[in-house]
């Protein structure tokens, strides 16, 4: 779950600014105590408020250049900060776990029938993918299998897809020293067996440790209020809801779809404060599609768990797969899947 | 509940919301715990429906709320801090417990039948409302914050 506070709420920010200049000097371990005995002094909280990263728009973030992270399923882990992770030794890190992976592959560990092992790792950087100045610069990982032919268009097929980065990830920052480089959120897109080698080469070589990120109920309901939230000029997909009815012998899987100018419309009945979105907006956005749900056909959603959320914006399941739909707001939806990540590692 | 040892008779009801049918002889209730499902919105709001429906006399000690399911946080939909909420505003105890698992279930009956006999005044010194004011969890903030 994530925490009760959120890293935009002003009255916290005074308060953590007060402190802060307190503590300039402390250890990182002072800092972390402090930063955790702050999150538990102030439960209970006021009704969370967030404010919903989705209003922005981010001009530097070229839509050419991220179109490829556009339509794809993402599969979601957090990652606890890189140990001595140097932005300009790259091409270092491109060779040796290229080597890495030939090596595991010729072992037997993870063999496919009609693979290509002529494989080739690019790692590059991800250029506008940060939510504020101080979030360190997201990269890109990519398996890609070696052209037969010697000309220079064919770079090859992309077998895996593997990207860092961290979108207002803050508040990770305060509690680490200089020499960890700070990206909670990695999604992944390619064969398990690939993500599984990557995981390794990376968590021996920067002592970092990969979970995987499962997205619950809650912060499902959240996603989808936020991204019905969003203003979008052209409607690409319908707004569907999936619930899982546990029930014997085979669960019961309930999906319900909605027109996106009609659920935009009850969103826009539902919310009060412009910028901002607030847990009873949430609960009251999702009790309005129980209540019509259940006038229908007699059915308590709010009994069932939400898995599955799919809007124009993005659409999560809550085994913690993505796929991101609209580049305009690309940036609010990582900066939400990062806060999930650092809430997870801490 | 029904497995532990206490030396006078104990006798537990079991019901999906308040109020009980009026038309039933039934003896003094000593211990009211209100079970919420962190798995099902459906279940807190029953919760929530049925505690009108409970007399003011009750919520001097003889609530108790007990959320179940903290465990699997990716089958929760509600957030904690919304039973501890309220839980506070109705100044009563949270308990937490994964009722799934054998162990806990088992230590969580023995809590609630030691909660239940001060309730019922069987324990000598100790009356439900002085369990309140030691159960009151110490991070509770004034209430100008609330």
């Amino acid at each position: 779950m994530d925490p009760y506070i959120a890293p935009g709420s002003t009255p916290r920010q005074s308060a953590t600014s007060g402190l802060k200049d307190c503590f300039i000097g402390t250890t990182p371990l002072q800092k972390r105590l402090e930063s955790v005995r702050k999150q538990v002094s102030v439960l209970p909280t006021p009704p969370r408020r967030k404010i919903p990263q989705c209003s922005q728009l981010q001009e530097d973030v070229d839509p050419q250049k991220v179109a490829f992270l556009l339509h794809k399923q993402w599969t979601l882990y957090s990652l606890t900060p890189l140990y001595k992770f140097s932005y300009t030794n790259l091409k270092e890190y491109s060779r040796l776990l290229s080597a890495f992976i030939a090596a595991e592959k010729q072992k037997g560990l993870a063999v496919e029938v009609g693979e290509d092992f002529n494989i080739k790792v690019i790692f590059s950087t991800l250029v506008g993918i940060k939510g504020t100045q101080r979030d360190p610069e997201a990269f890109l990982v990519q398996i890609l299998s070696k052209s037969q032919l010697p000309s220079q268009n064919r770079e090859g097929k992309v077998l895996w897809t593997g990207w860092f980065c961290s979108v207002c990830g803050d508040s990770l920052l305060e509690t680490v020293s200089e020499d960890f480089t700070c990206l909670p959120l990695f999604l992944a897109n390619g064969t398990e067996s690939n993500t599984a080698i990557i995981r390794t080469w990376f968590q021996k070589t920067f002592d970092c440790y990969f979970s995987p990120l499962a997205i619950n109920a809650f912060n499902l309901s959240w996603m989808a209020a936020m991204w019905t939230a969003c203003k979008m000029d052209r409607y690409m997909a319908t707004t569907e809801f999936f619930w899982s009815v546990p029930c014997s012998p085979q669960s019961l899987d309930i999906s319900y779809a909605i027109h996106p100018e009609d659920a935009k419309a009850l969103w826009d009945s539902v919310h009060k404060t412009p910028g901002e979105v607030i847990q009873e907006e949430v609960d009251l956005f999702m009790d309005c599609l129980y209540s019509h749900f259940h006038r229908h056909f007699k059915i308590h959603l709010s009994a069932t768990r939400l898995v599955r959320v799919s809007t124009s914006v993005a659409s999560a399941h809550t085994d913690g797969k993505i796929k991101i739909l609209c580049h305009k707001y690309l940036i609010g939806v990582l900066a939400y899947l990062t806060e999930l990540a650092i809430f997870q590692i801490e | 509940m029904l497995k532990e040892d206490c030396a006078s008779e104990m006798r537990v009801h079991l019901a999906k919301s308040l109020p009980l049918p009026s038309n039933v002889n039934r003896p003094r209730i000593d211990l009211v715990v209100f079970v919420i499902n962190l798995h099902s919105k459906y279940s807190l709001q029953n919760v929530e429906k049925s505690l009108c429906h409970l007399d003011a006399g009750f919520f001097l000690g003889k609530v108790c709320f007990l959320a179940t399911g903290a465990g699997q946080d990716s089958h929760c939909s509600i957030h904690r801090n919304t039973v501890r909420k309220l839980a506070h505003t109705y100044r009563s105890p949270l308990l937490f417990c994964d009722l799934e698992v054998d162990g806990f279930r088992a230590s969580m009956a023995q809590r609630l039948v030691r909660m239940l006999q001060i309730c019922a005044g069987h324990v000598p010194g100790v009356s439900a409302l002085n369990l309140l004011s030691l159960l009151r969890s110490p991070e509770s903030p004034p209430l100008e914050e609330l």
